[in-house]
């Protein structure tokens, strides 16, 4: 038994390159998530058609782009370029100011902005509106100042466990999973797939090992890896991009033990189900991988779905351990707040090593 | 005899060097049109590395060898026309049908439909193995399979036939009827260089080539060889040869 | 031109004999685009908010009711004290409370001014900005509706109106817009890990060895390992076409012979790479590793689900060499937009440099040696 776990460990670690990938590649991935992924809007471009050309409306503009959201990419002068110019792709709004902006203002108390969204990207064309009517009604706000209204409510608005609304603490919890869930359930279904395709399983399967110990084998250095893994990944996570550890810290790491075993296995089972290195790798790729980034949570709110792909997401084991993530780091959650997601864990973990078992001894027998 | 026969493989003081290692220690033969060459030697003598030369699957560190009178350095592509080769390592496609690893082999080797068609039933029925045509290779035993390989090493009719070691783990009546088919091949005019480490293989040979640690310390006729060191069998020969090698370090 | 057929002959036979890798191929990646196209939505609706009314006034009421009719949020509960309220919250039951002061009607006509509390669970920053949004634009409503009822002669609206018209898409469906993102991205897993895995599996079973003394050219080799895989994703692409036009009623605006002369280029792009990374790893296993290190950059970094614009420079700077983000972008406008060839010529052109570049490499890495 401690021979063939050794062996394992050598597999994994005689070879430069897939210990670079192993360790490099998540940290790489991290990094590169923890910055890069935001459904923020920042210096969108935008093009700006001002038939009036007045004081109010070259003021309204200037409001627009120094807020720090929006570029300035097109002057347009005729409103039959804007489709051209969505047609590129180059902008994604245009700011319409009618003619005779200021005038009209002061005449008729009363005066229209058009915003016109290339909204075949709608998350974007929705952002894009809500910050600029905001800087708009913003400054007809100002306008009015003088004019308070005699009755008010007043907002006291606040902003629980991300005052900063950053981004990060959407994206880490869920990087950390969609690694961790590649890393393991991948690796052992085509490591274990790989002896299957080169004819070394038979030669593990008529040793004296039972089938279980030869799991536990094959599984033992890569819950070790992955671990190592989710610890680094928790280090960056923490010192890089400032994500509070508000609950305990051996809590979440017992949780994350709980999530690697879960992985790896469904990668168990998944290599019972397939012959060949590439099954394995092509159904954990469709079958890990889209759902885990589609189906948990991890950018969609599962709340915004369609109410049957609300229900399919409960049987996705990354949703359940988000939450866990989630409430641990941000929300300093205990074991009281989130033992019905482990318990979901656990069985989720005794339903697939249960499966792999039973295809095992069938395979034997 | 075989003196009147073109050389179809000429080799001059082959070296073969994997950074410091020496895997061919100036290497010098010659072999002749139709004969069947024999390269023995222990495992790690260099046997695999020098055909791997020959075949243009490596290139040689220096040396002037002719393979088919075309030479390993540039023209490897015009070899590779001319020759067949079977891999120590069983090489052929597990998932395809025999029927149809024989087709696309052809098909590389550029024969017509036709031929493919031909030559596929003509070993087939020489092979007795036509009833598992479309059976896929998987489902096969190896002694069938390696008889296969054989066969689509020369489908496309060679000058020279390559064998790195082709009856490893086959059973003595597979061997012996693999030598059959070997010595076939020969009279049709194919040269077989074939390397072995069973020394009662290499009574089979016309002419054998004894390797020890990347030289060749022999060459010769079996019977030349047995006379020479006083002994009934090139087993002897080669105990002989691996013991003087042995005593000298 | 003979040995390139032999070659794809051969490679469709290993593919087709599995039942498994069919379904995998062709049926997998369908259902996929069929449901995980109606999770990608930003838009929120239900949102579970909670209440802690504190007044109990004709007013608070009213205020509720506003909130109420809104299909925005969801009443959730109504709680008696803010530790319910914040229990909740912590449990992920809501993901709004509104807390009504004590005398908040008694303030409000005897000072004019009353106070409401807002708290969000801002987790998810971007979703906890428009939760927040909304729950403001229902109070300003709520404001000035009384406004209107006790000062009749007062002007309440902003002098300045804003409107919006949606181009493209004027429903702001956000099926339309990931149907072809997700299409592209299922190709490209079909097509990148089918190339990449081939070369090297030949070599790890040992059969590249039998088809390197053959004297079969370089170029054959390359051109019989590629198409194959670039013949079943054009396949899998059109189908996703039909899937995309009959089943979600995307628009369909530009031109279909745009749309396959452009997936046909961009397919040579990611079976090259495969290839390439193929030639230079000798197991599956790293191959795999590799093809799914860039996989996952390339397509998180893509713009699929989060904007490219969003992110840093550069970010922005390492996506052009993303050639998941490049097509991705163009098929979208063609798809949505109708956009014609000079349009999108750069990214295409980029595209094409790439492919270039992809086979070039795989020529130049693969050896006929053992």
């Amino acid at each position: 038994m401690k021979g063939f776990i050794i062996k394992e460990f050598l597999h994994i670690f005689r070879d430069l390159r897939t210990m670079l990938i192993l360790f490099g590649m998540p940290v790489a991935q991290v990094l590169l998530f923890g910055f890069a992924i935001t459904n923020e809007i920042n210096h969108a471009n935008i093009a700006v058609l001002d038939q009036a050309k007045d004081e109010i409306s070259i003021k309204i503009t200037d409001k627009i782009l120094s807020s720090g959201y929006f570029d300035l990419k097109a002057v347009l002068n005729s409103p039959d370029e804007i489709e051209a110019a969505f047609g590129r792709g180059e902008i994604k709004e245009v700011v319409v100011f009618e003619p005779y902006f200021a005038q009209k203002l002061e005449k008729e108390g009363r005066v229209n902005i058009q915003i016109i969204t290339d909204a075949s990207d709608p998350n974007t064309a929705s952002l894009l509106f809500n910050y600029t009517s905001g800087i708009v009604r913003d400054y007809s706000r100002e306008m009015m100042e003088n004019k308070q209204p005699p009755l008010q409510i007043s907002i006291e608005s606040t902003m629980l466990y991300n005052p900063e609304l950053k981004g990060v603490f959407m994206f880490v919890p869920g990087t950390i999973t969609i690694l961790l869930m590649l890393v393991s359930a991948m690796m052992t279904s085509i490591s274990i797939a790989r002896e299957k395709e080169l004819g070394t399983m038979e030669v593990l399967l008529v040793s004296p090992l039972k089938p279980i110990q030869i799991i536990v084998g094959k599984v033992l250095p890569y819950i070790l890896l992955s671990f190592i893994n989710a610890s680094v990944i928790l280090i960056l996570a923490f010192t890089v991009f400032g994500m509070p550890i508000n609950g305990s810290l051996i809590f979440l790491l017992l949780e994350s033990i709980l999530f690697i075993v879960m992985a790896l296995s469904m990668g168990i089972f998944i290599s019972t189900v397939s012959k060949t290195q590439q099954q394995a790798m092509l159904l954990s790729m469709f079958v890990l991988m889209l759902p885990t980034i589609l189906l948990s949570g991890f950018i969609f709110p599962i709340e915004n779905m369609p109410m049957p792909l609300q229900i399919l997401s409960n049987i996705m084991p990354s949703r359940w351990f988000i939450i866990i993530v989630k409430g641990i780091m941000i929300k300093g959650l205990g074991i009281a707040y989130v033992w019905k997601e482990t318990l979901i864990l656990v069985a989720m973990t005794v339903f697939f090593i249960g499966l792999s078992v039973k295809k095992f001894n069938i395979r034997l027998g | 005899m075989t003196t009147n026969r073109p050389n179809v493989i000429e080799v001059r003081n082959l070296v073969k060097k994997f950074g410091d290692f020496i895997a061919n220690d100036n290497l010098t033969f010659d072999v002749k049109q139709g004969e069947i060459f024999g390269f023995l030697g222990a495992n790690g003598a260099g046997k695999t590395t020098a055909m791997k030369i020959l075949c243009g699957l490596q290139a040689p560190t220096s040396g002037d060898i002719k393979v088919a009178g075309f030479d390993v350095y540039h023209q490897t592509n015009k070899i590779k026309q001319n020759i067949g080769y079977m891999s120590q390592r069983f090489s052929l496609y597990e998932d395809l049908t025999v029927k149809q690893n024989f087709q696309f082999y052809g098909g590389i080797y550029g024969l017509s439909g036709k031929q493919i068609k031909e030559r596929t039933e003509y070993f087939l029925n020489k092979l007795e193995l036509s009833h598992v045509a479309n059976k896929i290779l998987k489902e096969i035993p190896l002694g069938w399979k390696q008889k296969l390989a054989f066969s689509v090493a020369v489908l496309h009719h060679p000058k020279i036939v390559f064998l790195d070691e082709p009856t490893g783990g086959v059973d003595p009546i597979t061997r012996r009827q693999f030598w059959e088919m070997i010595y076939e091949a020969a009279n049709e005019g194919i040269t077989v260089f074939v390397t072995t480490h069973y020394m009662d293989e290499a009574e089979y040979c016309e002419r054998v080539c004894i390797m020890v640690d990347g030289r060749i310390e022999a060459m010769d006729t079996p019977s030349a060889l047995k006379n020479k060191y006083e002994v009934t069998s090139m087993n002897e020969v080669f105990i002989r040869l691996a013991r003087a090698q042995s005593t000298e370090q | 031109m003979r040995t390139i057929l032999y070659i794809l002959q051969k490679e469709f036979r290993q593919i087709f004999r599995e039942k498994a890798m069919l379904i995998i191929i062709f049926i997998i990646p369908m259902v996929q685009l069929t449901i995980l196209s109606f999770t990608a939505t930003f838009e929120i609706k239900n949102t579970n908010i909670a209440i802690i009314d504190h007044d109990h006034s004709h007013e608070s009421r009213n205020l509720i009711r506003k909130f109420e009719g809104s299909s925005f949020f969801t009443m959730s509960a109504f709680y008696d004290s803010y530790e319910q309220g914040a229990e909740a919250l912590k449990k992920g039951k809501v993901h709004q409370l509104l807390i009504i002061q004590p005398n908040f009607e008694k303030d409000l006509k005897r000072d004019g001014k009353a106070k409401v509390m807002v708290i969000t669970d801002a987790i998810n920053g971007s979703a906890a900005a428009i939760m927040s949004a909304y729950a403001h634009s229902i109070l300003m409503d709520f404001n000035k509706q009384l406004l209107v009822e006790d000062f009749p002669q007062l002007n309440v609206n902003d002098p300045i109106q804003i409107t919006v018209s949606n181009w493209y898409n004027p429903q702001l469906n956000y099926t339309t817009y990931m149907v072809p993102g997700i299409l592209v991205l299922l190709v490209t897993i079909i097509g990148m890990f089918l190339s990449g895995m081939n070369v090297v599996k030949e070599k790890e079973l040992g059969t590249i060895e039998q088809i390197n003394v053959t004297p079969i050219k370089k170029y054959q080799f390359v051109i019989g390992k590629l198409l194959p895989f670039w013949i079943i994703a054009m396949f899998e692409f059109s189908f996703g076409l039909v899937l995309a036009r009959f089943i979600f009623g995307v628009p369909m605006l530009g031109s279909i012979a745009l749309q396959l002369g452009t997936v046909s280029v961009y397919l040579i792009v990611v079976l090259g790479f495969g290839l390439f990374v193929s030639t230079i790893t000798d197991t599956m296993q790293q191959a795999m590793f590799i093809s799914w290190f860039f996989m996952v950059i390339f397509i998180l970094m893509s713009g699929l689900f989060t904007p490219v614009e969003s992110m840093p420079d550069w970010a922005q700077t390492v996506n052009t060499l993303n050639p998941i983000s490049y097509f991705i972008q163009i098929n979208r406008m063609i798809m949505l937009k109708g956009s014609v060839f000079s349009d999108f010529a750069q990214q295409f052109y980029s595209l094409v440099i790439y492919a270039v570049l992809m086979l070039t490499l795989s020529v130049w890495r693969y050896r006929k040696v053992a």
